[in-house]
């Protein structure tokens, strides 16, 4: 079985972002960068399908400027066979993505695609989704649970009020949620080795995908901020600030 | 030309989110109609057409839609959506999962999680988890948009729409539904819930939820928990509140224990008033809270219970 991971180059969660002072972007000079962390448990979870005997090859992507290929690396490094980037300097939503990634699917023909349920940058939740529309694979969206069974796989998804599992045909499109899996460290001697995996360069261009979009950024904003309130010395303060002052209980 | 919403529901009630989302596309220009898709919902279908301000109800009522699985219902909306400017639907976990399908069928972009409409064509949504806000402009013929439901007001009940029944089917055997497992709960569900009452990893361990959970039933309120406290195994993941969990806005958020991360901020944050109990007077939670108690919440619950 050949599955493809998304590795998405993004700030590094830790880090606070501002916004830049004339609200046309975020500041992301010298920010430290590293793999969306969704995307990292979808890596995580490529790896131990393979460990276990059911992946045969994993074949990590990611689409962006060339020091994407960082995060290809570190996706090499934590067992990913092989990578590839689509090179573009261009801002691409998120249909285009999944047009990319059709065009890798059909291409290598991908029997499970993995990727991380949002970026933690652009906080979309759409990829996975639009990915299974254009091929017209079945989808198992915020995956918290995957099983291989007879050819097919069984993913349980955290939805509201719960969890629901539901059985997929192969080939089909997972995307992960938090709780899928606890993804590992690279080790040293496997970020060395990593350093000879062949990772291709292509352009959308050379996938016949061209990059439009009918979405445009007008502007981005900080958002309002709330202001500290008062501290009170006790329950019985708070309760009667609860009642007299909010009037809320 | 008119608007779709999606219906959100389990075949026996609507859920509130489809208030809240009839709310957002009632500021924009056009007639609203609402598309509900089931098995044996016509209770769903009746409660629809009495949402204020619509003016339809399309009613696809097949066993097709049982499970509401995006492989099954986003055909049908893509199919019908074709004549509408905007489709919308909540922001759910089922919104999330349907509506990007719909619009790659389309062939356009999809807005997620907006919190303003500026105009029928404008909007506003959080990004970077709520640490920035942006505005989108969206020139395609067809909108698709999930609505972050916190950000709108629920619709009232006093409108009266027509209903159409649609005999539109889809055969789909890729996916199939196999389960689920819903938590059970006395208690208000944690994203309408008017009172909250959360707890963190400063609760040490799912035992003293209990505490909590006396207070919450004084309070008529729900109980939600931190990522720490998910993580810590203290209480299931459907607790959380957070850019990853759950976003709330209810009129009182009482965070116990919760030291105040930005993803947890990015998840209750809207909430009319908050309430901060924790031992650390540097945590910052108490930078976004209306009320801050400096204690022991071991100290502090049982009082709290006392007095309310």
């Amino acid at each position: 079985m050949k599955i493809l991971v998304g590795v998405k180059r993004v700030v590094d969660a830790n880090i606070k972002v501002r916004v830049k002072s004339d609200n046309s972007g975020i500041d992301l000079a010298n920010a430290k960068m590293a793999i969306n962390p969704f995307c990292e448990i979808a890596v995580e979870e490529a790896i131990r399908l393979k460990e276990a005997g059911i992946a045969d090859e994993i074949i990590a992507v990611s689409i962006g400027p060339g020091n994407c290929q960082e995060q290809i690396r570190t996706a090499l490094a934590l067992g990913a066979d092989r990578g590839i980037l689509v090179e573009t300097e261009e801002h691409i939503e998120p249909l285009s993505v999944a047009k990319i990634f059709k065009s890798i699917v059909d291409k290598e023909q991908i029997d499970l695609v993995i990727l991380g349920k949002l970026s933690i940058d652009t906080d979309n939740n759409q990829v996975g989704q639009m990915l299974a529309a254009l091929c017209g694979y079945p989808q198992g969206t915020f995956a918290c649970n995957v099983e291989l069974k007879d050819g097919k796989i069984e993913v349980s998804r955290e939805i509201d009020g719960g969890e629901q599992t539901v059985l997929l045909d192969l080939p089909a499109i997972v995307t992960t949620d938090l709780r899928l899996n606890e993804p590992r460290y690279a080790s040293l001697p496997n970020i060395m080795k990593a350093k000879n995996k062949p990772i291709d360069h292509v352009t959308p261009a050379d996938l016949g995908v061209a990059i439009n979009s009918g979405l445009k950024t007008l502007s981005i904003a900080p958002p309002a901020q709330r202001t500290a309130g008062i501290k009170v010395k006790s329950v019985a303060e708070l309760v009667d600030k609860l009642r007299t002052e909010a009037k809320i209980i | 030309m008119a608007i779709l919403v999606i219906a959100e529901h389990d075949n026996e009630s609507l859920k509130p989110a489809s208030l809240n989302t009839v709310t957002a596309a009632g500021e924009i220009e056009g007639e609203i109609e609402v598309l509900v898709a089931g098995k044996d919902c016509q209770n769903v279908v009746d409660k629809a057409a009495r949402i204020a301000g619509i003016t339809k109800v399309i009613a696809a009522d097949d066993v097709c839609y049982e499970y509401q699985l995006a492989e099954s219902v986003a055909p049908l909306v893509a199919d019908i959506g074709k004549n509408y400017s905007h489709i919308l639907a909540a922001a759910t976990t089922t919104g999330k999962n349907l509506l990007p399908r719909v619009a790659a069928l389309l062939d356009v972009a999809q807005i997620s999680d907006i919190v303003e409409v500026l105009s029928s064509d404008t909007f506003v949504r959080p990004i970077y988890a709520g640490n920035a806000m942006a505005t989108v402009q969206s020139s395609d013929l067809i909108k698709v948009i999930t609505v972050r439901t916190t950000a709108f007001s629920e619709a009232e009940a006093t409108g009266n729409g027509i209903i159409e029944p649609t005999s539109f089917t889809v055969q789909q055997d890729s996916s199939i539904f196999v389960s689920e497992q819903l938590s059970k709960s006395e208690r208000p569900e944690l994203t309408s819930a008017s009172i909250i009452v959360s707890g963190g990893r400063g609760m040490q361990n799912g035992e003293n939820f209990i505490l909590l959970e006396k207070v919450a039933d004084k309070l008529g309120a729900a109980i939600g928990a931190s990522r720490a406290a998910v993580d810590a195994g203290f209480v299931p993941n459907d607790y959380q509140v957070g850019q990853t969990g759950k976003i709330v806005a209810p009129d009182l958020y009482i965070a116990v224990g919760i030291s105040g991360a930005i993803q947890h901020l990015a998840g209750m944050k809207d909430s009319k008033v908050i309430v901060a109990i924790n031992k650390d007077e540097e945590a910052p939670i108490f930078q976004v809270a209306d009320y801050g108690l400096v204690a022991n919440l071991f100290d502090a619950l049982p009082e709290l219970e006392q007095a309310l």
